[in-house]
C-alpha cells in the first residue's frame, strides 16, 4: 500500500483533496454513541452510510479519534467486508467452503465464471457485478449457497443464481 | 374462525423460498375467503424440507415440505388448511421420527413459536432460569453450572462452570461477558438458527451469566454474514429490555444488564476468543498471547467470561430443570447435549440435537439417510475446517470429546460435512492450508507462512515433483504448524491436512491430470 494512493499529505495525515466528501463523513461519525468510537465501528459506521470507504475517509476516521493513519489503515485492510471502492450494483458471495465444496461449488463457480466473465474474487464483471468468494455463509445443509445483496440464496445451480442477480438488479438495495 | 399457518423466517428456509410460499398462501387463502394466520416461526431444524409448512389442527401440529410456491393451490386443494394428508404431507410432526428421536435442550424451543413473541417464549418455559438464577447467591449459580458438566461448545470443551468462577472472583469492578457469535466454521450453523429461531434464549442465558459473574454489560460478536441473526437479536434486546428482564433493574433484582450486538466485518479468526476481543476493541483482530487468560484480563483488560452461543443457550434449561438433568445426558466428561449439525452432501440435513456418544455412522446414515448425490460416502469432516477428515471405516467413533481426540480427529462447535466418493482429498487438504492463508491473521510465523508454504508442497505433491520427498516434507510442517502456532488456526489447519493423506493417501499419488500414478 504505497501512500500516494490515499490522497492526502504522507507526512501529516491531512487531507489535500476531497472536503466535502470528509464532512459527509465527519457529520456520520459525529452520530455515533461513545460506546461506538472505535476505529472498527467508525470504518464499518461511514460504509454502511456511504457504501465504502474512501481515502478521506481514512484521514477523518484518524482525526476523530486522534489515532495515526496507519492504524485506521491497519484496521481498514485486514476485515474483509470493508471496501475501498464503491460497491456495484450488484454483489454476490459465492460460498467456497468445504461444505459447498461437498455440494458442487468447484463446478457452479467454473459456470459463473464462464457465463458472466469473470474471475471469482477479481473485481467486476459484465453488468457491473462482483462475484466474491465467501467462507461459509451459514446454509451448510442447502449448499451450494450465494448471498446476493444480502440475501440468502441456497440449493445453488447457474440458473438459481442468474434468476438471484436478476432479481437483485431490479430489487433497490 | 382463523387457520394457523407456520412458515419459518429462518434464513436458510428463505433461501430456499419460504417467503413467497408464505406470500403464497396468504394469497390464495384471501382468495377463497379463508382468514389465516401465518406466523413466521424459526426452523425445526430439518432443512431438506424446508420451506416446511405447519398447520395447526386438533390433533396437533401437521407439516408439509419441502412446499414450492408453485405446489401451494394444489396443497389448499387437497386440505391443507384441515392438516389432510398429502403427497408432500409429513403427518404430525411431533411425531416425525427424525425429530422424535432428538434430544432437544438448547433447541427446544426453535421452531415452536415466532421467535420474537415474548409471551410464547415464557409459555414455553422461557425466563424460568433466569428468575431461579437471580433468587440464589451468585456462588451458587456459578456452582450449578459447574455441576452440570456443561463444557464450551465453540470448540475448546473448557469446563464452563470453572470459567465463571474465575471471573465471579477476579477483582475488578467492571466486567464484561462476551458471546463469540462469529460461526465461522464450515458446516456449523446452529448458532445462527438459534439466534434467528430463539434469541431469547441466549439473551435469558446472557443475563444470568451476567448477574453471576457480576457483569453489568454483554456484547454478542455476531459475523456480519448473519445479517438476520443480527437484525433478530436487535429487537429481541430491545424486547426484552421493555420487558424488564434486561437494563438497569434485571427483573426487580436491583442488579443491572444490559447487551449490545456487535457486527463483525469478515474475518474467520475473529472466532478465536482472544481475536475476537481484539475486533470488539474496534483493532485488527490479531490473536493475543495467553495467559493472561480473558477470564482475568479480556475485553478492555477487564475479566471477561467468553462463551459460544450454544453454552450460554444450554444456562436456562440448566438453571431451570437443576444441573441433575443437564449432568443425566451424555457420556463420560462430555455432559449434557450436543447439536449436531449435518452439513454438505447429505440427503437429510440440519440440527440434530442428541446427548454426547451417538456415534458418528448414525448421524451421517440414520439421521443424514447417506448423501444427497446417491453415491457412497466417501470422507466425512468433522469439527469444521480445522477437524479431521474420516474415512468410512472409522464412522463408529462415539461422538464426544475425548473419543474424537483419541481417533485424532475434534469435536469443535458439531459441524458434520459429508462428502461422496467425487471427493479429490489432496485438493482439500490443499484447501485447509489454502484457507489458512487467506484468514490466518499474521501474528505468528507457522500459521502465515506455514500455511503459504504449505499450499506449494501440496501442489507439488499432486504435480508429481518429488512427491515422497515432499510427503515427508508436508509432515515436517504440518508437525511445526501444530507445535509452533499461536492459536487453533495454524495449530488444527494440519488436522485435516495430515488425515487426508493418513486415510486417503492415494489422492496425493495421482498425477496432474488426475490419474493414478504408476
Amino acid at each position: 500500500m504505497a501512500y500516494g494512493e490515499l490522497g492526502g499529505d504522507a507526512l501529516t495525515g491531512k487531507a489535500t483533496s476531497g472536503q466535502s466528501a470528509a464532512t459527509a463523513e465527519a457529520a456520520l461519525l459525529e452520530s455515533l454513541p461513545p460506546e461506538e468510537r472505535l476505529i472498527l465501528p467508525c470504518l464499518q459506521h461511514i460504509q454502511r452510510g456511504l457504501g465504502y470507504i474512501s481515502d478521506s475517509a481514512v484521514n477523518v476516521v484518524a482525526e476523530f479519534l486522534n489515532v495515526s493513519r496507519a492504524e485506521v489503515i491497519g484496521v481498514l485492510t485486514y476485515y474483509h467486508d470493508l471496501r475501498r471502492t464503491p460497491p456495484p450494483a450488484v454483489v454476490v458471495g459465492v460460498c467456497v467452503a468445504e461444505a459447498c465444496q461437498a455440494a458442487g461449488v468447484r463446478s457452479l463457480i467454473e459456470q459463473i465464471e464462464h457465463d458472466f466473465g469473470v474471475t471469482l474474487g477479481a473485481g467486476t464483471g459484465l453488468g457491473a457485478i462482483e462475484f466474491a468468494k465467501a467462507y461459509c455463509l451459514g446454509n451448510c445443509a442447502l449448499g451450494p449457497a450465494v448471498m446476493v445483496n444480502g440475501r440468502l440464496v441456497g440449493r445453488c445451480d447457474i440458473g438459481r443464481v442468474r434468476a438471484a442477480v436478476v432479481n437483485a438488479q431490479v430489487v433497490p438495495r | 374462525m382463523s387457520v394457523r399457518i407456520y412458515v419459518p423466517g429462518d434464513s436458510a428456509a428463505c433461501s430456499v423460498g419460504a417467503d413467497d410460499v408464505a406470500a403464497r398462501i396468504v394469497e390464495l387463502a384471501e382468495a377463497g375467503g379463508v382468514t389465516v394466520e401465518v406466523i413466521r416461526n424459526g426452523s425445526r431444524g430439518m432443512l431438506w424440507l424446508e420451506p416446511f409448512v405447519e398447520v395447526q389442527t386438533a390433533a396437533g401440529r401437521v407439516g408439509y415440505g419441502p412446499v414450492a410456491s408453485g405446489d401451494v393451490a394444489e396443497l389448499i386443494e387437497a386440505g391443507l388448511f384441515d392438516g389432510r394428508p398429502h403427497a408432500l404431507g409429513h403427518g404430525l410432526v411431533d411425531q416425525i421420527p427424525w425429530l422424535a428421536r432428538q434430544q432437544r435442550v438448547s433447541f427446544a424451543r426453535v421452531g415452536l413459536a415466532d421467535p420474537l413473541d415474548l409471551d410464547e417464549y415464557r409459555r414455553l418455559g422461557g425466563l424460568v432460569g433466569l428468575g431461579r438464577a437471580l433468587a440464589k447467591p451468585a456462588a451458587e449459580v456459578a456452582d450449578d453450572v459447574l455441576a452440570s458438566g456443561l463444557r464450551g461448545r465453540g470448540g475448546a470443551g473448557f469446563p464452563a462452570g470453572i470459567k465463571w468462577r474465575t471471573v465471579q472472583e477476579a477483582p475488578g469492578e467492571v466486567k464484561y461477558v462476551c458471546c463469540n457469535a462469529d460461526e465461522g466454521d464450515s458446516g456449523t450453523f446452529a448458532d445462527r438458527m438459534l439466534m434467528e429461531g430463539d434469541p431469547f434464549t441466549l439473551l435469558e442465558g446472557m443475563a444470568i451469566a451476567g448477574t453471576a459473574v457480576g457483569a453489568s454489560i454483554g456484547l454478542i460478536y455476531v459475523r456480519s454474514e448473519y445479517p438476520s441473526a443480527i437484525r433478530t437479536l436487535r429487537t429481541a434486546v430491545d424486547i426484552a429490555r421493555i420487558d424488564g428482564w434486561l437494563g438497569d433493574d434485571v427483573m426487580g433484582s436491583g442488579r443491572a444488564f444490559d447487551v449490545r450486538i456487535v457486527e463483525g466485518a469478515g474475518s474467520y479468526v475473529c472466532g478465536e476468543e482472544t481475536a475476537m476481543l481484539e475486533s470488539l476493541e474496534g483493532k485488527r483482530g490479531m490473536v493475543r498471547p495467553k495467559p493472561p487468560i480473558p477470564a482475568l484480563e479480556g475485553l478492555f483488560g477487564k475479566p471477561t467470561l467468553v462463551h459460544n452461543v450454544l453454552t450460554l443457550s444450554a444456562v436456562p434449561q440448566i438453571l431451570a430443570d437443576g444441573p441433575a438433568a443437564y449432568q443425566a445426558l451424555g457420556v463420560d466428561r462430555s455432559r449434557g447435549t450436543q447439536v449436531f449439525q449435518l452439513a454438505g452432501n447429505i440427503a437429510r440435513g440440519g440440527i440434530v440435537e442428541l446427548a454426547f456418544g451417538v456415534s458418528l455412522r448414525e448421524l451421517v446414515e440414520d439421521f443424514g439417510g447417506g448423501t444427497y448425490s446417491g453415491r457412497p460416502v466417501r470422507a466425512v469432516q468433522v469439527g469444521g475446517p480445522l477437524g479431521a477428515y474420516l474415512p468410512d471405516s472409522a464412522l463408529d467413533v462415539s461422538m464426544d470429546y475425548e473419543a474424537l481426540l483419541a481417533a485424532n480427529s475434534m469435536l469443535g462447535h458439531g459441524g458434520v460435512v459429508v462428502f461422496d466418493d467425487t471427493v479429490d482429498m489432496a485438493a482439500q487438504a490443499r484447501f485447509a492450508m489454502e484457507f489458512c492463508a487467506v484468514e490466518s491473521c499474521g501474528k505468528c510465523t507457522p500459521c502465515r507462512i506455514g500455511s503459504t508454504r504449505g499450499v506449494e508442497v501440496i501442489d507439488k505433491i499432486t504435480a508429481g515433483i518429488d512427491p515422497e520427498r515432499n510427503l515427508v516434507l508436508l509432515e515436517e510442517l504440518c508437525e511445526t504448524m501444530t507445535d509452533g502456532s499461536l492459536c487453533a488456526m495454524g495449530g488444527l489447519t494440519p488436522l485435516p491436512v495430515r488425515s487426508a493423506v493418513a486415510h486417503f493417501g492415494e489422492d496425493f499419488h495421482r498425477s496432474a491430470n488426475g490419474q493414478p500414478r504408476q
